[in-house]
């Protein structure tokens, strides 16, 4: 599922130049091509490919969180029987509540989790709540959990991808 | 917040058209004009209430390594280590978080090899153990915020 796809050079620099994101005008991708020397129909088919791809995962606005609100985000990590996890993270993942749902590694002992579900709330109370529809979903396949807030952020830049 | 900056929160997280005029045919699906939507994002990124609007990337299909990396920093060094970690440019975000592994960041890196150098370079730099933790299966990745 996420063997690499062979990307041309052009591929690379439409990504290039659109990992800041798209231009704000009535036309982005005629102003995208005009900059690349490529035709406006060139820029939309390869872009329709690397959606169908999966290479875009969408087009669409990222809501900084915390700007709206939500000012408590939780990491919550859990202990869930291996030949179970994939099962229960799909379950987990499709909780309106959960932005991300991952399975980890375990580093044993100071780390049991292996399945990941980021949890966005406008309090701590918030997440909580969340946090306990999960361990209701999860039921008796619950082992040990808990809930990473974060405290600070140390760097936040945009993924640079492409170059 | 009124009412258009709401339904273009609620409304364009995702779905954004590929066509000659999309902000025109993704205004209309929200009952406004071009101009309204393409004058409400300006001033949603302005304000930064949206941090990016545009195409969202799958580092790993791209051919790269992105994995999520913990580390358990006493008090007295952390910032230290901190500004050790920010200093890798393939270091995309790093947070505190509450617990003994107290340090997470996210490295994204554009080929596969060079996660290993790295976090063997930051182990070496910094005097602490990395835990590596890529993401063995994905299940959900998108955000749904309503506002």
């Amino acid at each position: 599922m996420d063997d690499p796809i062979l990307l041309d050079e052009t591929d690379r620099r439409i990504i290039r130049a659109t990992q800041s994101g798209l231009p704000l005008v009535p036309r982005p991708y005629h102003v995208i091509a005009e900059k690349l020397g490529l035709t406006a129909d060139e820029v939309m088919a390869r872009i329709e490919d690397l959606i169908e791809f999966g290479i875009i995962r969408r087009i669409g606005a990222v809501p900084n969180h915390y700007k709206l609100g939500y000012t408590a985000n939780g990491m919550t990590v859990w202990d869930v029987p291996d030949e179970q996890v994939d099962v229960l993270g799909k379950r987990i993942g499709a909780l309106d509540c959960v932005s991300h749902c991952y399975h980890r590694p375990r580093y044993l002992p100071q780390w049991p989790y292996n399945l990941f579900a980021m949890v966005h709330g406008r309090s701590r109370e918030e997440v909580e709540a969340k946090a306990n529809t999960i361990a209701g979903l999860l039921g008796e396949h619950n082992r040990a959990h808990t809930i990473l807030y974060s405290t600070r952020i140390l760097k936040k830049t945009g993924l640079r991808i492409g170059d | 917040m009124n009412y258009t900056e709401r339904a273009i929160i609620n409304g364009l997280q995702g779905g954004f058209p590929v066509c000659e005029r999309p902000f025109l045919a993704a205004a209309e699906q929200l009952g406004l004009s071009e101009e309204t939507l393409i004058n409400g994002l300006r001033c949603l990124l302005d304000n930064e209430t949206l941090s990016r609007f545009g195409p969202m990337y799958h580092a790993e299909r791209l051919g790269g390594a992105l994995s999520l990396v913990a580390m358990e920093i006493p008090a007295a060094d952390f910032d230290r280590v901190a500004d050790q970690v920010n200093a890798f440019p393939e270091v995309a975000h790093n947070y505190a978080r509450d617990h003994a592994l107290n340090m997470w960041f996210v490295l994204a890196t554009e080929k596969p090899e060079r996660k290993d150098w790295i976090l063997g370079e930051i182990e070496r730099e910094t005097g602490y153990r990395a835990y590596d933790m890529p993401k063995l299966a994905e299940y959900f990745v998108g955000l749904r915020l309503e506002v």
